[in-house]
């Protein structure tokens, strides 16, 4: 054992309560770090893929068809208006009856989405719809005018939306956006509930198996969320001052 | 866009029985003009006569009721017509300059060759510091719209529009939106413009303007043109009562 492990073994000897297991204990350390992995890959994937589903969103409430924009209403009412715990397991439990299975030995059934794909999907979809309302404000504060100087230039309507009123819009939406990315990474901790080996999902297992441990867990629970949450909001706001235009918007 | 067999010899713009209303508003009821190629008219009226609605019908930035609109030779109201091949031809500054915030003057004034024309870069940004010059701007390139005063922004506009060739060029209020003292340098561009053979159409409220560039003037006064004519003739010899009580209120 080196000093920083004799340090916290002699801490939980003098007080059981403070047992920072993970700290000296090699099989505890290796638990807590891939559940540290899997909660920054799930935030990463779904942040990504909000982002990405939040603009199609956007882009299909501005279409023609009164259709397309019912289906993007009903999907955002759908998300948005239930708790992110019950999609979760809908989306596994339910809809991961119906999805197709592999065989890799011609005994095992293992279905083609895992219940960390489910979560990535439904934790997605689920922050997808704030962001969908996020970017269409963010749309709606761009003048018609800017738009109209855009057409009056030759501009097509997919033109300028790439190039005149999304960058603008998307400028707009980034205080927004920042908010509901916060949020999902903290949301992540429920894919607990569909057994997605995640920080508080190792960490709880720590703690049923070893209940002096349970103090130690939580304060390093509360310890990673703010450093993790912490690198993205300053993340973000790096990109809003990199963002930002001389002259506009203050 | 479908050929037509338009002349130079004919009226660049024509318009003729021109109706249009928002709703129950009718704000154009007939209005009828020519414009011949290099001619700079100017229309002028109060508030609500339906000027500025007049010239965003020539691009198609609004529909109309009924009549025709000609731009060399092609209606522009056709379901069929390309609109893009028609705002082409004709270039639009805006009262408001309506540049886009988050790009320098000079990629401004690129972004439509660019991405319209989708001409060569290297071409596209020698014509457009060619233009900035033009507009007196030179040294104001990297400067993003909010960094420029509104005189500045407004000749910028007018740079943008020219990097398209068009054939005709719509102005709507344009110096409207001024201060006194920026006022000049943006007519001084369109002037320079003017004498330079393109065709202008301007709405305005610059009466000393209209009459030192526009070969024709047109007054209009509720959604008609009560009376036209060259300015030599227009400004002194006005003989409806509506046009002589617009001229006493302003000049």
């Amino acid at each position: 054992m080196n000093g920083f492990q004799q340090y916290f073994f002699d801490l939980s000897a003098d007080h059981p309560r403070w047992n920072f297991i993970f700290f000296y204990d090699p099989v505890q350390t290796e638990r807590v770090l891939s559940g540290l992995w899997m909660t920054v890959q799930l935030s990463v994937s779904c942040v990504v893929l909000s982002v990405i589903i939040g603009l199609v969103g956007a882009w299909l409430q501005g279409a023609k068809s009164p259709l397309v924009r019912a289906i993007v209403q009903g999907y955002i009412q759908f998300f948005r208006n239930t708790p992110p715990l019950i999609q979760l397991l809908f989306f596994y439990f339910a809809l991961g009856q119906f999805t197709p299975t592999y065989s890799p030995d011609g005994w095992l059934e293992v279905p083609i989405i895992s219940n960390v794909g489910w979560a990535i999907i439904s934790l997605s979809f689920f922050a997808a719809a704030f962001n969908v309302e996020i970017f269409r404000a963010g749309i709606e504060a761009i003048p018609e005018s800017t738009q109209e100087a855009s057409e009056a230039l030759g501009m097509s309507r997919l033109q300028t939306f790439l190039y005149v009123v999304f960058p603008l819009a998307f400028r707009v939406s980034l205080p927004a956006l920042n908010n509901n990315l916060v949020n999902l990474v903290k949301t992540t901790t429920q894919a607990l509930a569909i057994a997605v080996p995640e920080l508080l999902y190792q960490m709880v297992s720590i703690y049923n198996d070893y209940s002096t441990a349970q103090y130690a867990c939580m304060v390093v629970l509360f310890v990673a969320y703010i450093v993790l949450v912490g690198l993205l909001v300053f993340g973000m706001n790096s990109w809003e001052r990199a963002a930002r235009i001389p002259g506009y918007g203050q | 866009m479908t050929t037509t067999n338009w002349t130079p010899a004919q009226p660049i713009v024509s318009i003729r029985d021109l109706h249009k209303s928002f709703g129950d508003l009718e704000v154009l009821k007939g209005i009828s003009l020519d414009v011949m190629k290099g001619e700079v008219i100017c229309v002028i009226g109060p508030s609500g006569s339906g000027k500025s609605t007049l010239i965003r019908c020539i691009n198609a930035l609004n529909p109309i009721n009924s009549g025709s609109i000609l731009v060399e030779g092609q209606e522009v109201h056709d379901p069929a017509l390309d609109k893009l091949a028609l705002r082409k031809k004709v270039g639009m500054v805006f009262q408001q300059y309506n540049l886009f915030p988050h790009k320098t003057a000079l990629q401004n004034v690129m972004m439509a060759p660019l991405k319209v024309l989708k001409r060569p870069r290297d071409e596209v940004e020698k014509h457009a510091r060619e233009l900035m010059n033009r507009v007196n701007l030179q040294g104001k390139e990297d400067s993003y719209p909010g960094e420029l005063s509104g005189g500045q922004q407004q000749r910028v506009a007018i740079a943008r529009s020219l990097a398209m060739n068009p054939d005709v060029m719509l102005f709507d209020e344009v110096t409207a939106a001024l201060d006194p003292e920026t006022v000049k340098e943006v007519l001084l561009a369109i002037k320079d413009l003017a004498q330079s053979g393109m065709t202008c159409i301007l709405v305005t409220h610059e009466m000393g303007f209209a009459r030192e560039v526009a070969d024709h003037i047109y007054f209009t006064d509720r959604g008609v043109i009560v009376e036209h004519g060259p300015p030599a003739t227009f400004f002194t010899e006005a003989k409806d009562p509506r046009t002589q009580e617009f001229l006493s209120q302003i000049l």
